[in-house]
């Protein structure tokens, strides 16, 4: 524990090389490298960031403003566009015309169109922001619900829940699936620190693992219990099912979010491990509970009502560092219309590309996260070994 | 005889190495000098066949390194690189018993023992033999790998950094031994030394680098001078002689 | 610290160190209790009829000789010539793309493909497509661009991921007929085999065998690590893409017969190192094998008879891998 901070370096590694900079052949790691970079390579995230030097900083903020200013402005345009769309495709025909004049249409779009389109926004802000509380948490770029074993405890809970209750409440459901959730986290975190190797990959590579074991129980525990098709319905999360009156829980979200907004700098602090933490007067262990209780909440909630929404949490948070820079607090509301856009677009492509029948946003979120997760591994080698 | 010509390593933009041209001579101790990042390393791996270069090609005892078949090559030269670790759980003995390798393809004779004998004698790791890598300290470990090279009995040995993580007694040791296998087995060491005074008292040949380039080929008399020195390192050193031995200071600047 | 440990243990006695029993007997040992497992697996609690049960039980047992031979061999040749003991083929997504090669080949040519080269030929093809595509993809991997071996397992962890996920979204696009032919060809279970299919994966299995047998000693000095084993004379690219191409081969074949199985290799290979007692391949592999055998069988007649849940031996299998694999990932410094 005698070296909190380093103990888990966490590449940020961003800014040296810009999103288009990173060209070139890759030297292997054996190479020589130029001090510098691996310098700035190594900045935790978050807190480093903003430790730019004076001069810098104007300039750097100006030109953070104006490019913030562009992003919202393009993202927001694109949500609305999301929105408009999600709500107007569908198996039923419905038209901003035919909105106001067919009953029928009006009917679908009230109880159908508009809970799915929120449900999809609500869902992609929890998942995304939940992935940022846990890179804040971990000081690791590369932990989200899907990479921490999160989403598969919570998957469990369900189970556990269908098991000894079968005729449950949702609201109990989320609360065995958040419960489960926390208590995976916590097991996940424990397991952090008694990990020998200093290495920000293997973080991930832990909690996927965990995740793994966690899911061949579930695996077996439905089997036993003849429940295997109510979790392969779950693990294959989609928002088709999702009409008036079933979404709501996922308006706690957006306390998630607020509360997140309000506690992003403690998280950052906390992620520099409990020596630092204490030494700037912060609870540790309050802070870090506090952010895995939130994490467990969205996980739960949304595990109940949608299911299992994969790498969300990971490439929206590191795509929106890599072009607004690491504020966490300001970049909050841009990682959730980040998510919602992204989970849009995804529910969007299952639900065209084999109408009638939909693929579930989960299975498309799958594909694309994955990839892109990949890509941003192999990135950081590259911005590391440089 | 080592012939390097007109060899270089480019990553990407970045040149670490040349391109160099030169040749090490048969028999005795060489070598290699210089600053972090001078293409030391670099230049002994090429030479080894563990790394390929950009340009240029290395020809060992007439072998070229490029074409020449792996197992062919390897009962002419053999290389140590600093870091070794072995994932599996071998004894000594058996890493010693891969040297003859290239002679045996795993299949040892009487003479292929002979050789392993010699070679764990020759390295004082008898009582050490039947012990498990992962058991020994890390100049324990270091003898046991130059035993194993020792017994593929090539005719040129290159060592990187063989005194690396010894402490001043086991540094001492290793380059006696070193030294007694060149002048009694008649082979040729190129090694990469740091410490400058190891370098001046136990080699016969000095390649001083920098910035990937050769900047001194020479004697120990004719490299170990306070202006050499001070061009490859970039900072003051003062050579004096001290009871007959050529020592570097440069501790003060 | 080494100074004063140093007259400690030199003055244990070499012995101590020395296995107690000859790997050769150990080895022996591990494969009288596969055939012990095999048996009772074949002929104990027999309802009716006993040769009859023995005959419907046969394909499952033969199944599973091929399964824990392909993923035996194939795990420990893979972590003798990638030098890490941790990352496996199935781990890396071996078995993963070798279910979205299936799937691509459906939803290119439709799913009479599949009844149409039905049979060996069809084996072949499929085999051969799986051996080229992962050759070429973890040859690129294990290239050395990506130099640490965490970020290689993390890559090749998600990139098994992704394959699962393309897979189902493949499957998805599929008309339902397309999905029905394909999913009869992709989930083989232990339980549910296709004979016509044994006596081709036996041979498969023989010629690995021989040529694993053949290249022992070139195996063992690859465990020096690339570079110790190159200057030791062995060519380690071509040893690498020769062993890649076998690993390849056996997983396809294994996944073809009974499924996808992440930890298995993984739990057979980290035992055997573990009791063998020596490095040697001529030891390892054999011991490896027979350790398969032993769960297979062993976990089968377990479940089926004590537990009465015959399909989930992959299941607690994966469990079983699962904390091995993690209790190793926590506890290493390096792979």
């Amino acid at each position: 524990m005698s070296s909190a901070a380093t103990r888990r370096p966490t590449p940020g590694g961003e800014e040296p090389s810009g999103p288009a900079g990173s060209s070139g052949e890759t030297p292997p790691a054996a190479a020589p490298a130029p001090t510098a970079a691996v310098a700035t390579a190594r900045r935790p995230v978050g807190a480093g960031r903003r430790a730019a030097n004076g001069g810098e900083l104007a300039s750097r903020s100006e030109r953070d403003r104006r490019t913030r200013r562009v992003v919202g402005g393009v993202l927001i345009v694109g949500v609305l566009a999301l929105v408009v769309a999600s709500l107007l495709v569908g198996g039923y025909d419905i038209t901003l015309a035919n909105l106001f004049t067919d009953p029928g249409a009006w009917f679908m779009f009230t109880i159908s169109r508009i809970p799915r389109t929120l449900a999809l926004v609500l869902a992609a802000t929890a998942m995304s922001v939940s992935g940022v509380i846990m890179q804040m948490i971990t000081q690791n770029k590369f932990v989200e619900p899907t990479t921490a074993g999160t989403s598969q405890w919570a998957g469990l809970g369900i189970l556990l829940m269908l098991i000894a209750f079968p005729a449950a409440p949702p609201m109990l459901r989320m609360v065995a699936a958040a419960s489960a959730a926390f208590l995976g986290t916590m097991v996940f975190l424990a397991a952090l620190r008694r990990i020998a190797v200093t290495t920000s990959i293997v973080v991930p590579l832990v909690g996927i693992m965990l995740g793994a074991v966690v899911g061949s129980v579930t695996t077996f525990l439905a089997g036993q219990f003849d429940l295997l098709q109510a979790m392969s319905a779950w693990r294959s999360g989609g928002f088709s099912s999702i009409v008036e009156g079933f979404y709501e829980p996922l308006w706690a979200v957006l306390v998630v979010t607020v509360l997140t907004w309000i506690a992003a700098d403690r998280f950052t602090v906390a992620g520099l491990g409990r020596d630092v933490a204490t030494n700037v007067g912060l609870d540790y262990d309050r802070t870090v509970v506090l952010g895995t209780a939130l994490v467990a909440l969205s996980t739960g909630i949304t595990a109940v009502v949608v299911g299992f929404i994969p790498f969300l949490g990971l490439i929206v948070p590191n795509l929106v560092s890599m072009i607004l820079g690491d504020d966490i607090r300001a970049n909050l509301p841009w990682v959730a219309l980040t998510g919602a856009a992204f989970l849009l677009a995804c529910d969007l492509v299952g639900r065209t590309i084999v109408a009638p029948m939909e693929i579930p946003a989960s299975v498309v979120l799958g594909v694309v996260g994955a990839t892109v997760f990949i890509g941003l591994v192999l990135r950081q080698r590259r911005v590391m070994s440089a | 005889m080592i012939e390097f010509e007109n060899v270089s390593k480019t990553y990407g933009t970045t040149c670490v190495l040349g391109p160099v041209t030169g040749s090490i001579p048969s028999g005795g101790i060489t070598s290699l000098v210089g600053p972090n990042g001078a293409g030391k390393s670099t230049l002994l791996t090429i030479m080894g066949r563990l790394l390929e270069p950009t340009t240029g090609r290395v020809c060992i005892g007439g072998l070229d390194v490029a074409t020449t078949r792996g197992a062919e090559l390897a009962r002419t030269v053999s290389i140590l690189r600093q870091e070794n670790h072995v994932t599996a759980r071998l004894r000594v003995r058996e890493l010693v018993a891969f040297g003859r390798f290239p002679h045996s393809r795993g299949r040892l004779g009487p003479a292929d023992r002979e050789h392993i004998d010699a070679a764990l004698s020759f390295l004082e790791l008898e009582p050490l033999a039947d012990r498990f890598l992962d058991q020994l300290s890390g100049g324990q470990r270091q003898r046991a790998f130059v035993a194993m090279v020792l017994a593929q009995d090539t005719s040129h040995v290159l060592l990187d950094e063989p005194l690396n993580n010894l402490d001043m007694f086991h540094a001492v040791q290793m380059m006696k031994r070193i030294r007694r296998a060149a002048d009694e087995l008649g082979k040729t060491f190129v090694m990469v030394v740091h410490d400058l005074n190891f370098a001046a008292a136990y080699s016969d040949r000095i390649v001083a680098l920098r910035d990937g380039q050769v900047v001194a080929h020479d004697t120990v008399g004719a490299t170990i001078t306070d202006a050499t020195l001070t061009d490859v390192f970039g900072t003051p050193v003062r050579v004096r002689e001290i009871d007959g031995e050529l020592t570097a200071l440069y501790v003060r600047g | 610290m080494s100074a004063t440990l140093a007259p400690a243990r030199t003055a244990a006695p070499a012995d101590a160190t020395r296995p107690r029993l000859a790997p050769g007997a150990r080895v022996a040992i591990a494969f009288g209790l596969a055939l012990l497992a095999l048996a009772a697996y074949l002929t104990l609690f027999t309802r009716g009829s006993f040769l009859f049960a023995v005959e419907l039980r046969a394909p499952t047992a033969a199944a599973m000789v091929v399964a824990a031979f392909t993923q035996a061999v194939a795990t420990v040749l893979f972590h003798t010539v990638t030098d890490n003991r941790i990352l496996t083929p199935s781990i890396m997504g071996f078995d993963s793309m070798f279910v979205l090669m299936q799937t691509l080949l459906v939803w290119f040519f439709g799913g009479m493909i599949l009844t149409q080269l039905a049979g060996v030929p069809m084996r072949l093809a499929q085999t051969a497509a799986m051996v080229l595509a992962a050759t070429g993809l973890y040859r690129w991997l294990f290239s050395g661009r990506f130099g640490n071996l965490f970020v290689l397992l993390l890559v090749g962890v998600v990139l098994g991921m992704a394959f699962d996920s393309l897979s189902t979204f493949l499957e998805r696009l599929l008309r339902p007929t397309d999905y029905d032919l394909l999913s009869v060809e992709l989930f083989g279970r232990m339980t549910d085999v296709d004979p016509a299919f044994l006596p081709l994966a036996f041979g498969v299995c023989l010629l690995a065998g021989v040529v694993v047998w053949w290249r022992r000693h070139v195996l063992d000095a690859l465990l020096l690590g690339r570079e110790t084993s190159i200057c030791v004379g062995v060519d380690h690219r071509r040893e690498l893409t020769g062993v890649l191409v076998l690993v390849a081969l056996l997983v396809s074949f294994s996944t073809a017969l009974v499924g996808p199985m992440t930890f298995f290799g993984f739990l057979v290979a980290t035992l055997a190192y573990q009791l063998t007692g020596t490095y040697r391949h001529a030891y390892v592999i054999p011991m490896a094998f027979a350790i398969g055998v032993v769960f297979l069988a062993g976990g089968q007649f377990v479940l089926q008879h004590v537990f009465y849940a015959a399909g989930f031996l992959t299941v607690v299998i994966e469990f079983v891998g699962g904390l091995l694999f993690l209790a190793l990932l926590l506890k290493r410094r390096s792979l």
